[in-house]
Parts: structure tokens; C-alpha cells; sequence
């Protein structure tokens, strides 16, 4: 039986977490992912979780922190925000290549500067090629559902690295919805036990952790960090599968909305992609055709999934929160087009939301009116276009 | 050493193995040999505490020769050597090839 609660998305990771009860969580506050490790704390003291809960003097040591809990073999884990992230950077690629199945929720908030503390991706999305798996949440429900799926992602023996659960700063973060978590005893039976492959204090088999790696092998573990990537494609599709049999709600890489018949859709991740839907439901009751590609799994990217999904669509328009300076497009624009390389679709770029920039309903929609354009050969899609930017 | 396929080699650089250092040769990085002098040597064994290496050979509290594959020629045996015996000489390894 599965109860339903009133919670923020900190709240409802947080939950997740009590119910996973990590061996080890480190952490250092920052905004927005402050309440999350406020809300854990509380359950450290009132001895509701049994976790070793470690106060770091910052992030770069709350991810070291974790790597060594990791590497003796506990399941161990963090979370962080935008320059709390930037700061722990050494260390999330060294988690990644030690394949350490830790699990990281990352609240997204904007790298300074100038300092600022509301929801875009250039967080994430700037460590897209550290080898974590990176799973975006509509909702604080998805928040929590994917907390719980990134366990068993993370620490699937054909995987073997560390995922990052992002949601939205503020937006899903600090707004209560109402959602649905599993009963105690089911979320602690769906967590299990973890046995590491490997641990540091397994004084029976004793094992090197992260020696010198040169010319003569290095190369050889990027290529297995390769396969692990790919190997997750299929691991995140079991594992949604089964979480939906014991909770009711299924996970793909990917999310269609109304794109069966659609001749124009978005591409989205995160809280966006639940307003597109409300807004395609409205251009669909004035008869519009347009549709909605939500990427749960932005790594491993979904490349065969998107290309597949979006075959019947003649404009697609890509929604990004950040922006790749210099690059010809956003970061999931590229990746999109990419994937579509060969099709017959038209791909538009809209950058939005930077800094916090409120993407309203009105703003999706004239989205869709621009992709109208562009599809009447009225618009061209050279640039990126910068949605609500002043001037 | 270095010819295995990214399928067959542990993952993250994990070495499985304990100590398997010892297997490592490092000797090819020398530039000077240390070249010991069997009847000038007293056993001392102050290379022995010095060698960063572990690289003297010792048997029974005598030393008995140098291990060549992980000796990197960095001299402290010849100058910890007490002055008066002098038992190893460090000698440039282009030159003992040559002899």
C-alpha cells in the first residue's frame, strides 16, 4: 500500500533517502539543496536512519568523502547544487573512473556568475561527460521514483557507476506537491543489501583502489567506462520496469507525449516538460498537432529511442536551459540533431529559463507558434533564439 | 605486461593482487648501475636501511647482490657505502653496455 504525502522535492529525496538508509552520507549545504540534507539530518537525529552522516568543510570534501565510504565497499551518498557541484568537479570524474556506485540528487541551479541561486541546467550539464548517469525529474514524485531507481541503476554489476538525480532548484525543489512514496517496508525490500565487487576493507582479499594508470592501460578503462555507459541504456529500462510493477509507475530513458500523430513536438528535461503538457493539451483542443519528447535519461543519451520517437515530426524545436557558449547550439540541441542526422526534420533551438527565467505557459507556446513558422519556411532555424530575453 | 584487451583487465585500474609490485620492473629507468664489489664489502648493510627501493639483496645478515629490475640507479647505496670501503660504484649503464 502506498501512502500519499504532501511534500517539496527535497523533501520527497530526502524520504527516499531515509528509506534507502545509505551507510554513508556526506554533505555540505548549499542553496537549493540545502533542505534536502536539513530534512536527512533530522532523520540522523531522531534516529530514524542508522547512516553515518558526515559534516565536510565543503563539497570538494563531501565528494572524497564519499568516493572513500564508496571504495570500503558502503553504499554511500550525497547531493549538491550548481557551484557546490563546480567545486566537487575533481572528484565526480575520479567517483565516475573508480566506478563507485554512488547516487548524487543535484538540485539544478545556475553557475555563477553573476552569483545566482534559481534553476537552469548549465550545472549538469557541464559535467555531461564525467561518466555519470544522469537521470532529470518532471516532478518531485519523479524526484523521489528516481532516487530510488538509481540505487539499482548504479549498483547493477554490468553498470557500475555513479548516477546523478537531478530536479529543478526551486521549481520542483521548494514546492510541495502531492505524490505518492512506497510503504517502509517495501522500499527497504526494493534497496536490498549491497555487496561491493570490491572494498577497501576487505582485509581477506585486499585490492588497490586508483594506482597510476599510464600509457600502457588507461585508455583500456575509458573503453570500459564506454560499455558501462552503454550497458546502462538497458539496466535504466529494467529497473523502470520493475519499479513499476511494485509501485504502479513505470520509467523509460525517454517520455512520449501526444507524438503518435504530432507534426511538430518539444524536446525537454525537467519541470518544463510537465507545463509543455499542459499547453499541448490546449493547442491540441484547438486542433494543433504537437507533441512532447521528455528525456528522463539525458546519459546514456537515448539516441535510437529520440530518433525512433520523433520519425513522424516534421519541426522539432529543442528547449535548453543552458547554453554552450560558443557551440553552434544548446547542449541537447546538438545531441538531438545528431541524433536525427539523416531525417527529414526541421531542428530549432530555444534557450530558456537561465538564471531562473520563468518559462510560462504563454512562453511554450510561442514556441510552438515559432516552430509554426519555421515550418512555413517564415523563420529560419540558423541560431539559437533566446526565449523571453529582453531586447 | 601491457598487451591485455580492455575485456580482460579488472575495471578502475583495481589491482587484484597484493603486492604485486614486486612483479613491476622499474629497472629500465636506470641511467647508473650500482656495481658491488663483493670483497670490499663489510655487510654493513647501511644500503640495505638506505636503498628507497628495496632493491639490496640480503641472505642470512649478509648482503648478497642487487636487485637490477627495480633498482632505478639512484646512488644513495654508493654514498651511504662507508668511505673507507667504497664497495659500490655507480657506473653510467651506456657504458657498462659498451664494455
Amino acid at each position: 500500500m502506498a501512502r500519499r504525502l504532501i511534500l517539496s522535492g527535497n523533501d520527497a529525496a530526502a524520504e527516499a533517502m531515509r528509506q534507502i538508509d545509505p551507510d554513508v552520507v556526506a554533505a555540505f549545504p548549499i542553496t537549493p539543496q540545502t533542505e534536502l540534507m536539513h530534512k536527512f539530518a533530522e532523520f540522523v537525529a531522531d534516529g530514524d536512519v542508522k547512516a553515518e552522516f558526515v559534516l565536510v568543510e565543503s563539497e570538494h570534501s563531501a565528494m572524497s568523502a564519499t568516493v572513500g565510504a564508496s571504495a570500503a565497499g558502503a553504499r554511500a551518498m550525497t547531493a549538491t547544487s550548481a557551484n557546490g557541484l563546480a567545486l566537487m568537479w575533481e572528484i565526480v570524474y575520479i567517483a565516475a573512473s573508480m566506478r563507485l556506485p554512488i547516487v548524487m540528487p543535484v538540485i539544478n541551479r545556475a553557475l555563477s556568475g553573476p552569483i545566482n541561486i534559481h534553476c537552469d541546467h548549465s550545472d549538469t550539464m557541464g559535467c555531461r561527460d564525467s561518466s555519470w548517469i544522469q537521470l532529470y525529474s518532471e516532478s518531485a514524485q519523479e524526484a523521489y521514483d528516481n532516487v530510488l531507481q538509481a540505487i539499482k541503476i548504479a549498483e547493477h554489476p554490468d553498470v557500475l557507476l555513479p548516477v546523478m538525480v537531478t530536479f529543478d532548484g526551486f521549481i520542483i525543489s521548494h514546492t510541495a506537491e502531492v505524490l505518492e512514496v512506497l510503504e517502509d517496508d517495501e522500499a527497504r525490500k526494493w534497496a536490498g543489501e549491497y555487496t561491493a565487487k570490491y572494498s577497501l576493507l576487505n582485509t581477506d582479499d585486499p585490492v588497490t583502489f586508483g594506482p597510476l594508470d599510464l600509457q600502457d592501460y588507461y585508455f583500456e578503462h575509458k573503453r570500459q567506462q564506454v560499455e558501462a555507459m552503454k550497458n546502462a541504456r538497458g539496466v535504466i529500462r529494467e529497473v523502470g520496469a520493475a519499479y513499476g510493477k511494485l509501485s504502479g509507475r513505470s520509467y523509460d530513458l525517454i517520455e512520449s507525449y501526444r507524438l503518435e500523430d504530432a507534426d511538430t513536438a518539444l524536446v525537454a528535461l525537467g519541470s518544463t516538460a510537465g507545463t509543455t503538457k499542459v499547453v499541448i493539451d490546449e493547442l491540441r483542443e484547438a486542433g494543433r498537432k504537437v507533441g512532447l519528447l521528455k528525456l528522463r535519461a539525458f546519459r546514456p543519451f537515448p539516441g535510437e529511442e529520440i530518433k525512433a520517437a520523433l520519425a513522424g515530426v516534421k519541426t522539432v524545436g529543442v528547449l535548453d536551459r543552458a547554453v554552450s557558449f560558443g557551440a553552434p547550439g544548446g547542449p541537447l540541441e546538438k545531441e538531438i540533431k545528431a541524433a536525427l542526422y539523416g531525417g527529414e526534420q526541421t531542428v530549432g533551438n530555444f534557450v530558456y529559463g537561465l538564471g531562473g527565467r520563468d518559462m510560462s505557459m504563454g512562453d511554450i507556446k510561442s514556441v510552438f507558434d515559432e516552430l509554426d513558422a519555421i515550418s512555413a519556411g517564415k523563420q529560419s532555424v540558423d541560431e539559437p533564439r533566446f526565449v523571453g530575453v529582453r531586447g | 605486461m601491457s598487451d591485455k584487451a580492455w575485456t580482460e583487465i579488472p575495471m578502475a585500474g583495481i589491482i587484484e593482487e597484493a603486492g604485486n609490485a614486486q612483479t613491476y620492473e622499474t629497472g629500465s629507468w636506470r641511467t647508473y648501475r650500482p656495481v658491488w664489489d663483493s670483497g670490499k664489502c663489510i655487510h654493513c648493510l647501511s644500503c640495505w636501511i638506505a636503498c628507497p627501493d628495496s632493491s639490496i639483496l640480503v641472505k642470512d645478515g649478509k648482503m648478497t647482490g642487487i636487485d637490477l629490475e627495480h633498482c632505478k640507479g639512484c646512488g644513495i647505496c654508493a654514498f651511504e657505502c662507508p668511505d673507507k670501503i667504497t664497495a659500490i660504484e655507480m657506473k653510467l649503464e651506456t657504458d657498462i653496455a659498451d664494455d
